[in-house]
């Protein structure tokens, strides 16, 4: 096994220099979300206005890939329309569920695409997701959510 | 059998060579060709092929099922079940009638658990299984979730109050409130032998000797310490002990409920249905004596007949041979971690009174990342809170990486982690 091909370089900078980290106020939806078989957890807050993510702030503790994961994923929706920010979680779920035989678009996934080696371990998927399910969740909350409350992560 | 088992005489180490080459997995690579090395027996243990033989054998000549029936099979099949029982009750120093099986030890726990439960709606000569407002259940803090869960949640159905030993911070049970923690309102103390992440050995006598004076029943948790070392049931003097036969070389879908036959005798069912029956009418029934009270349905028959093989195996290499080596192992992994900075050890640092379950933080390397580096390297290690949280909350760490030993594991593999272990220190840049 290749542990470079996991561990992208992107991975561990995220993981050592996380970017949006720290809860804060104000916010609309929070979530705390838990990976039952290793204990990570995070607890997440995303602040919508007017249709768009304003911000989203975290704090949590767990492996390299569940938090370099939260980090891009700060980078991803801040910003973008909720529309939008669902359209990459689709886009991050679809390569994370694809086994590595899915092909990422860096356009939308940016430094997301740095997890497509992550794909090949099914054990590892849950970490790389744990971000994004609170990240739902908590989006489910505000009154954008109609969309988020509706798509399945599993 | 036909294999020939390694070392016969006492005085001799355990021949791991030989050992090995009854284990057909240990053979195979991973991981672009890494050989195998298997540290994770603590979660499940590989089998030999006499296990593999026993139960391939059952189900080629006699495979029927058990306890009904009179055809030539069906004796067979139920003669190859009994034996079985036979056989792993003399491993465990029991007599077939205590030994009760279960799909698993988790089930073995509940069936206790739920078997209080019942007793409450049943006469007055229950009472020592029922639990009420103001009784008692006390569990420890380093328990396996198996061994937590079932006892929270009886106390949630009775209203009785659970409690906990604590752990000290070298991983120690704290018994020094013993005599408080276990007192008159005590109805069940619930154990482990020996831990499944610290590899803690706990001496139930103190234990068990407070709970009779109380009065109160004891279980210990041996799915840890059967697989590994001598356990006499009787000598230890517990009420029950569940342990679980895919942790010592048998197939998996095998547990054993062991409990002193006066009390299996006088505990209500948990399972109903078939097998486990005296007399059925329309309006009620009544129950066969244990252990067929708690076997109801068609019992998992293949598996009992491989983990009598499996008692075999082990009876024949020697017990206390299993567990020196085992020492051996742990001995060195422990000196061996020891010598690298930034690693620290969960558990007691030395060998006395501990077994071969070696779990470990390394300083900024979350274990998932360390599992994944060792895994690289084709080493197989568990990583998380191996089914013990609140213990791991006590520790003050999220979780940790676990090695485990077992009697087909050598020195090289041992090695091989501590190696590995320096590696992901490398390759996460905190070494």
């Amino acid at each position: 096994m290749d542990l470079e091909n996991m561990y992208q370089e992107i991975i561990l900078d995220h993981y050592k220099n996380p970017h949006g980290r720290g809860l804060r106020e104000p916010y609309d939806g929070e979530s705390f979300q838990v990976n039952p078989t290793c204990g990570d957890e995070v607890t997440l807050r995303v602040r919508v206005g007017d249709g768009t993510i304003d911000d989203v702030s975290y704090e949590g503790q767990g492996c390299s890939i569940s938090q370099a994961a939260t980090s891009v994923l700060t980078d991803l929706v801040v910003g973008h329309t909720v529309d939008e920010a669902l359209g990459t979680m689709d886009a991050f779920v679809e390569l994370m569920q694809g086994r590595g035989q899915v092909e990422p678009d860096e356009d939308v996934l940016e430094d997301g695409v740095a997890f497509a080696g992550v794909a090949k371990y099914p054990a590892r998927v849950k970490c790389a997701l744990l971000g994004w399910m609170a990240f739902k969740d908590a989006l489910a909350q505000t009154p954008h959510g109609d969309r988020a409350a509706k798509t399945v992560i599993d | 059998m036909s294999t020939t088992l390694p070392g016969t005489a006492d005085s001799l180490p355990l021949d791991v060579a030989a050992v090995r080459a009854d284990f057909p997995i240990l053979s195979r690579t991973v991981r672009d060709g890494k050989p195998l090395v298997y540290l994770d027996s603590g979660a499940t243990s590989q089998r030999p092929v006499p296990v593999l033989d026993a139960e391939r054998r059952f189900l080629e000549t006699a495979n029927a099922a058990v306890h009904r029936g009179a055809h030539q099979l069906a004796e067979e099949a139920t003669d190859a079940y009994e034996d079985a029982r036979a056989r792993i009750a003399e491993f465990v120093g029991a007599v077939p009638g205590e030994l009760v099986f279960t799909k698993n030890a988790t089930e073995g726990v509940n069936l206790v658990a739920y078997a209080m439960s019942n007793a409450a709606t049943a006469g007055p000569e229950m009472e020592r299984f029922t639990l009420a407002p103001g009784d008692e259940v006390v569990v420890t803090e380093m328990e396996h979730h198996a061994n937590l869960v079932p006892w929270q949640q009886l106390c949630q159905r009775t209203g009785a109050t659970l409690r906990w030993f604590g752990v000290t911070d070298e991983g120690r049970l704290d018994l020094s409130n013993l005599g408080e923690l276990v007192n008159e309102r005590t109805k069940m103390v619930a154990f482990t032998h020996q831990s499944n992440v610290l590899g803690t050995v706990n001496p139930p006598a103190p234990i068990v000797e407070r709970a009779r004076q109380v009065g109160a029943l004891t279980l210990l948790d041996a799915c840890q310490s059967v697989p590994h070392a001598p356990v006499d049931l009787h000598e230890l003097d517990v009420d029950f002990a569940v342990f679980s036969g895919h942790k010592m070389l048998a197939p998996s879908g095998i547990g054993v409920l062991y409990g002193r036959r006066e009390l299996l005798d006088a505990m209500p069912p948990f399972l109903t249905g078939g097998s486990m029956i005296e007399m059925v009418r329309m309006e009620s029934s009544t129950f066969a004596p244990p252990p067929q009270r708690f076997e109801a349905g068609v019992p998992m028959t293949s598996q009992a007949v491989g983990l009598g093989a499996a008692v075999d195996y082990l009876s024949a290499i020697g017990m206390d041979r299993v567990a020196a080596h085992e020492h051996v192992l742990t001995e060195r992994a422990l000196a061996g971690l020891a010598g690298l900075p930034g690693v620290r050890v969960i558990g007691p640092a030395g060998t006395e009174l501990r077994g071969g379950a070696v779990s470990f933080v390394v300083d900024g390397v979350h274990p998932h990342d360390a599992g994944q580096v060792l895994d690289s390297l084709g080493i197989a290690v568990r990583v998380g809170h191996h089914c013990a949280w609140p213990l791991h909350r006590r520790m003050g760490v999220p979780a940790t990486v676990r090695a485990s030993f077992y009697l087909y594991n050598d020195v090289s593999e041992v090695d091989a982690l501590v190696e590995g272990v320096r590696e992901a220190q490398r390759f996460f840049g905190v070494r």
